[in-house]
């Protein structure tokens, strides 16, 4: 057993020396395999963590939302309803909701309108995010303006900035008493955004849904699962889209390593046939062969990898965002929870040093096999 | 069909390890047919150094075969979430009726390359290429079961369909679509635990044998195939609930999570190592009458009695421990 690590470990050594001997040629195809790695890493630690943050804020979601549609669009829902809805067995509360989004024309910004559960500001006053009050300059106190369904611009009193741990949600929002929001966004007094109920036992909530809809088969209720299984699907969607994209870019390096691998220099060939005439055995060679792909490959998987980390978790994928996040762009950069998953690893590993090390293969083969006389002549 | 990163993998490592298939099996058609020793022709010449990319070929396929086993159960868990009812990689694989027989195949493929390399490595001993033949008609049978898998696993993942949320509504298709069995049926605890324990001795003994006598090579090997199987329903019997402290928690892939410390790596592991090594055993015996192998089969057998043992005693350990020294207690 020693003497089978000792064997391993001279020709790593002698693989080593003999790679650093060839630092153009070689440091070209670890910089490529490198930025394959970085990017394809970035996509998938990306969507990964927009998954994360997604579950974690849909967490606290109603189990169940009730919306109402009209010829297949959605409309308002009559606050009316709930009373038959809270009959149901298994639904404890059922809670009409008001929000609705408001585009400022002056700051082209769009912004989120809520009317809270608990806790609303008063009549004339409401709550904004850290990223409105820090794009109009608008402090604790001052007074704020915004323009209505009606054109009338309508002023507010800043109640409390909002600095909420999620910036995801928060740093849009508008929080205002139901009066403000009824007149300013001209819904009628007894209609409601969409109905939020919770239940509490999730084996029920396919049939809950059933029943609301045969009561009324205008409603389209959506269960918290299935929003989250929507995202996901999302996410995963894009993410394999881009990698679809990038395996253009993963077939030109395979080329480009297939090229490297094949076209041995004479110096190679010779070195090859000089190891050969001193005794090495062919399948000696391939194992160097094998101990040179294995470092290149680690080495450009490892840096590629942790590039990516950086990129993602610290810069919040400054390259990628604006594809994959998708939504509105004016959400501000949020930082992204850390996280690593063996099963991204994996699949990482599949798409980039799989590819490499098959197309090595049979040009190692190729070197392994030349004849020591044919070389040295 | 879902446009998943970890799908998408498994996709390329199908296509890359069915084209090397093609490859290594037209070889050895083609090694079959024109192979003669004796001979110092060209085509022979070419012939026996293709040996050796035939089985560089293999042994990547082997290490691929065991990765890609890994990560499609990692993939079915983790796409778990987008079917209705399906908690983790159980209910993933029965969405449609593919799912387990591509996890079949790839076991199935990947004991067989398994096999494959500890014939080629006694092969390699024999200066005169002794089980040339053997090896290539194992790997033409391979061959098959290879490209088929390839072919299932795609029909597996283009027949996947998500229960999300349409434009048009929401709960109404996902509800009632289908009943996946989230969990599976479990063999009563009681008399597995007997049976495994069992069995295990029988194997140990086995191997004792034929590492000390150098007797049984047969019977050992039929045992390792039989624990094997015996392993498999053990955990999905009772030593799974010991890991995830459930009484009813059946469940052969969950240990592979994080949750659980990924004691399932390790306990797969030695499982395939133990039952590979102690199939080979078997698998070399018919050849012990060659002349180039006469003294070098029994060697090799010894020692791969030894990993095979080791293997299992280390899994029977693992598999115990919790058994043993965990607060729960399946008695009520």
């Amino acid at each position: 057993m020693p003497n089978l690590i000792e064997r391993q470990r001279h020709i790593i050594d002698f693989t080593l020396s003999s790679l650093l001997r060839r630092k153009g040629k070689n440091c070209a195809l670890l910089l490529v395999y490198t930025l394959i790695v970085f990017i394809l890493a970035s996509v998938l630690f990306f969507t990964h963590a927009l998954k994360r943050e997604a579950a974690l804020l849909l967490n606290e979601a109603p189990e169940i939302i009730v919306q109402r549609t009209l010829a297949g669009r959605y409309q308002t829902i009559p606050i009316a309803w709930s009373d038959r809805i809270l009959k149901i067995n298994g639904v404890i509360s059922v809670r009409p909701r008001l929000w609705g989004y408001h585009f400022d024309s002056a700051f082209k910004a769009n912004y989120t309108l809520t009317v809270p559960a608990g806790n609303p500001p008063q009549q004339g006053s409401i709550d904004i995010g850290s990223g409105i009050s820090m794009m109009r300059g608008a402090n604790r106190g001052d007074i704020i303006a915004f323009t209505g369904h009606d054109g009338i611009p309508r002023s507010f009193k800043i109640r409390n900035i909002l600095e909420h741990e999620s910036q995801l949600l928060a740093n849009d929002l508008i929080l205002l008493s139901e009066e403000d929001y009824r007149d300013f966004t001209g819904i009628p007094a007894d209609q409601a955004t969409d109905l939020a109920l919770r239940v509490r036992n999730s084996r029920e909530y396919g049939i809950i849904a059933e029943k609301i809809t045969r009561i009324y088969p205008d409603t389209r209720p959506i269960v918290r699962t299935e929003i989250l299984r929507t995202y996901d699907a999302l996410f995963g969607w894009r993410s394999g889209l881009l990698i679809v994209i990038f395996s253009a870019a993963i077939l030109a390096f395979v080329i480009f390593a297939w090229e490297k691998a094949t076209g041995l220099s004479a110096e190679e060939r010779r070195e090859i046939g000089i190891l050969k005439a001193v005794g090495w055995e062919t399948s000696d060679i391939l194992l160097m062969k094998f101990w040179e792909g294995t470092v290149i490959s680690l080495t450009a998987f490892l840096v590629g990898i942790i590039l990516a980390y950086l990129h993602v978790f610290f810069t919040s994928s400054a390259l990628f965002a604006p594809v994959l996040k998708g939504w509105s762009t004016l959400y501000p950069a949020f930082p992204l929870t850390p996280f690593l998953d063996l099963g991204q690893v994996a699949t990482l590993f599949f798409l980039t040093v799989v590819p490499y090390t098959i197309t090595t293969i049979v040009p190692s083969w190729r070197a392994a096999t030349i004849d020591p006389d044919a070389v040295m002549r | 069909m879902i446009l998943h990163p970890g799908i998408l993998a498994l996709f390329l490592s199908s296509l890359l390890i069915s084209l090397m298939t093609i490859y290594a099996a037209s070889c050895g058609f083609m090694i079959l047919r024109r192979w003669d020793i004796d001979s110092g022709s060209e085509l022979q010449l070419a012939l026996e150094r293709r040996t050796c990319l035939i089985s560089s070929i293999a042994s990547y396929l082997l290490a691929l075969q065991l990765l890609s086993l890994f990560l499609f159960i990692q993939t079915a868990d983790s796409i778990s979430h987008l079917f209705v009812g399906a908690m983790c990689a159980v209910g993933t694989l029965t969405v449609n009726s593919f799912g387990y027989p591509t996890l079949l195949l790839k076991v199935l493929n990947f004991i067989l390359a398994g096999l494959w390399l500890i014939l080629n490595h006694a092969d390699n001993r024999g200066y005169d290429y002794p089980l040339i033949r053997a090896k290539y008609l194992l790997l033409l049978i391979m061959a098959p079961f290879i490209l088929t898998e390839t072919v299932v696993q795609c029909i597996y993942f283009t027949g996947l369909k998500p229960d999300i949320i349409t434009s048009c509504c929401g709960t109404l298709f996902s509800q009632g679509s289908r009943g996946i069995a989230s969990e599976i049926l479990a063999i009563p605890t009681a008399p597995m635990k007997i049976l495994f324990y069992s069995c295990m001795a029988a194997t140990l003994a086995a191997g004792a044998r034929l590492f000390l006598k150098g007797k049984g090579s047969y019977i050992f090997a039929i045992m390792s195939g039989v624990t094997f199987v015996i392993s498999i329903a053990s955990i999905i019997s009772f030593i799974s609930l010991y890991f995830y402290e459930m009484p009813s928690h059946h469940c052969p892939f969950c240990i592979l999570q994080k949750e659980y410390g990924y004691v399932g790596y390790p306990l797969y592991a030695l499982m395939s190592l133990g039952t590979i090594t102690g199939l080979g055993v078997g698998l070399l015996q018919p050849f012990r009458k060659k002349e180039t192998l006469g003294m070098i089969i029994p060697a090799i057998q010894r020692k791969l009695a030894a990993v095979s043992l080791f293997s299992f005693f280390i899994y029977t350990l693992i598999a115990s421990w919790p058994i043993l020294f965990s607060s729960f207690n399946l008695k009520g």
